[in-house]
């Protein structure tokens, strides 16, 4: 275990993190605005991805790719937002948990069929795909810095959107009483659906970063759900600094505790056990940090009471 | 009788007729379809009691599913072996006896839903569907990453486990088998209905500030009544994995729970017999459907939009109309 590799996980720890923050935040502003709970979130994040992988096979350029996932994810979101969810916002979390689930099989199964089984492969930029030399002398992918760094920006980026603008004025004003910014003149419904697509569209963009690392496969997107559920949990449903928080603090622990975990066991147990134990620890280690937050803070760090 | 009793009947008696048709037809096929159709709607039972009963969404019964499911496999596995599984304080061996197997199965399962429930019941609401679900995520990756017991691949069990007196290998003796099973659970959820607790149970569902203000603690009611609806889904989870003769980690998916989820909601939350026809339903769709086209899950979920957005209460609710819920 030496300082350089720590150094490396702490980086690979705030990539997963950053991205992770990309897609909870679309899912805890919809939460927070409108009350609703989108299992559906994760075959945005897909179809970014893929919209992605296509138009960069058709046209060799990663800019219109990235372009094209932000796009066709928030269209995705629109329109979904028109056609099925703007039904349940009445409905209780039952109906819009099996609502949303309906929407994943119809979506994982549809890719499916335009796509086929088989995973695409987006590629790394050119410019991008070396290494590059940090401080210390440490080699890192550009490739995953440059997404940290993008992801840090549009995680600033909607902070000043919510702080700062009308739109996010209006966010705010929704998530603290819907009947009476429709009361005072707000079109309520057009506010929901910018702020669904808005969530989808950073989805999908995750899903397009992420895709490049990993393979562009169908059910790419319920394991990235799955967690950036546990983010909103620890943060606290319906607060982006939450999920902000959140998301660092599982990307961090997952990455890390894959590293740390079998590291330290090796001090107590013989080598075989200790990786093994420590692997199967290391994947439980961010549940175990989500049942210690309930147990401590049941509404999560930033949560203001449950719903 | 009132219609719900009636079509209840006509599933009970449907769903024993079909694979006896079956049977002297020579159709080991159809007995099979219909013996997943009896463990799936166990499954979907044990979920009723916590979802239609106490109004507890849970999208992680999953685990109690996979945790009854292991407990089968480990115990066969060791029992094939001849190798114990602790020597150490006692000696515990492994076998491969059903009713034994179901006990440890329902034990294991409760003592999950146990720690699950206690822990995720401290919230409500969105908060406890997105627990839940993470909860079973975390023991799906945990087995994934465990190799003692085959990690990602699973664990075959060689020969089905034996019941005494029967011959589970015979198809139609393993339905057997199912069906009691899943219609002792049936008769024990209704009678829990009407039982103080089931009525309580419901009272949490409706308002849980008048359970406490008639002096009764909704978060012990609730880890109740999660416990019980973990065990019989463990229990189903045993029986599943002795039909397959085989346990893995996908029995721990959320794709699982959703499955049981479905079954649930397909038939009707919160009617006695929704699970069975949920459950029904779901297995012929996807024989039916499965084979005409590979991406028949497309149709299923559109299905499904339908339900929950136009004929809530599901098939029972649909065909039965509104009635008295659960019995």
């Amino acid at each position: 275990m030496t300082a350089i590799l720590l150094i490396e996980q702490v980086l690979n720890g705030l990539q997963f993190g950053v991205m992770l923050f990309l897609t909870a935040a679309g899912l805890t502003l919809v939460f927070g605005v409108m009350g609703l709970i989108n299992l559906a979130h994760g075959s945005l994040y897909m179809i970014g991805a893929f919209a992605a992988a296509a138009v960069a096979q058709a046209t060799g350029s990663f800019t219109l790719a990235l372009i094209a996932s932000l796009a066709a994810a928030a269209a995705a979101g629109a329109l979904v937002e028109l056609v099925v969810i703007r039904r349940l916002y009445g409905r209780d979390h039952l109906d819009q948990v099996l609502a949303t689930f309906a929407l994943i099989l119809i979506f994982s199964e549809g890719t499916r069929w335009v796509f086929g089984s088989f995973p695409l492969f987006l590629e790394v930029p050119r410019a991008l795909s070396g290494p590059v030399t940090l401080p210390g002398g440490i080699l890192y992918p550009a490739y995953r810095l440059a997404i940290t760094v993008a992801g840090l920006a549009i995680a600033g980026g909607l902070f000043w959107l919510i702080a700062r603008t009308r739109l996010g004025i209006q966010i705010r004003a929704g998530e603290n009483d819907r009947e009476m910014i429709a009361a005072l003149g707000v079109d309520i419904s057009r506010l929901y659906t910018i702020v669904f697509a808005l969530g989808a569209g950073l989805a999908g963009l995750a899903g397009a970063m992420v895709g490049a690392i990993q393979s562009v496969q169908v059910g790419m997107g319920e394991p990235v759900l799955i967690l950036a559920f546990v983010v909103i949990v620890i943060g606290g449903i319906g607060s982006i600094k939450g999920a902000f928080v959140g998301a660092l603090l599982v990307g961090l622990t997952d990455t890390l505790g894959g590293v740390l975990l079998p590291a330290g066991l090796r001090l107590i147990t013989d080598p075989s056990t200790a990786a093994s134990v420590g692997a199967s620890l290391a994947s439980m280690s961010i549940y175990i940090l989500m049942a210690a937050v309930l147990v401590l803070r049941p509404s999560g760090l930033f949560g203001e009471g449950a719903r | 009788m009132n219609r719900e009793a009636l079509l209840n009947a006509a599933l009970a008696v449907g769903l024993l007729l079909i694979p006896l048709w079956a049977w002297v037809a020579d159709e080991p096929f159809v007995i099979t379809l219909a013996t997943r159709v009896a463990i799936l709607a166990l499954a979907g039972v044990g979920l009723n009691i916590a979802l239609g009963l106490g109004g507890l969404v849970s999208f992680g019964h999953a685990a109690f599913f996979g945790v009854g499911g292991y407990a089968m496999g480990i115990l066969a596995a060791h029992a094939q072996v001849y190798e114990p599984l602790f020597t150490w304080p006692i000696l515990i061996e492994g076998t491969k006896s059903m009713p034994v197997i179901w006990l440890v199965a329902m034990a294991t399962s409760a003592l999950a839903a146990l720690a699950i429930g206690a822990l995720s019941l401290r919230t409500r609401g969105v908060y406890f569907i997105m627990i839940t679900l993470a909860f079973g995520q975390m023991l799906y990756f945990f087995t994934i990453s465990w190799p003692a017991y085959g990690g990602e691949d699973g664990l075959s069990i060689y020969v089905r486990n034996g019941f005494p007196g029967l011959n589970t290998l015979d198809p139609i003796q393993f339905f057997a088998i199912a069906y009691v099973i899943l219609m002792a659970a049936l008769f024990f959820t209704a009678r829990l209905a009407r039982a103080p607790f089931g009525l309580a149970l419901a009272g949490l569902r409706q308002n849980p500030q008048r359970l406490r203000a008639v002096g009764l603690r909704p978060y012990n009611i609730a880890l109740v009544g999660f416990v019980i609806s973990g065990a019989i889904t463990g229990l189903s989870g045993a029986l599943y994995a002795d039909l397959n003769r085989f346990v893995s980690p996908a029995m721990f998916s959320w794709q699982t729970s959703g499955e049981i989820m479905v079954f649930v909601i397909l038939g009707g939350a919160g009617r006695l017999f929704g699970p069975v026809a949920g459950a029904a339903l779901f297995i012929l769709l996807e024989h039916l459907l499965g084979g005409i086209s590979d991406y028949w899950q497309v149709f299923l979920g559109l299905l499904l939009l339908g339900v929950v957005l136009y004929a809530r209460g599901g098939l029972i609710g649909t065909l039965a109309g509104r009635g008295r819920r659960h019995g």
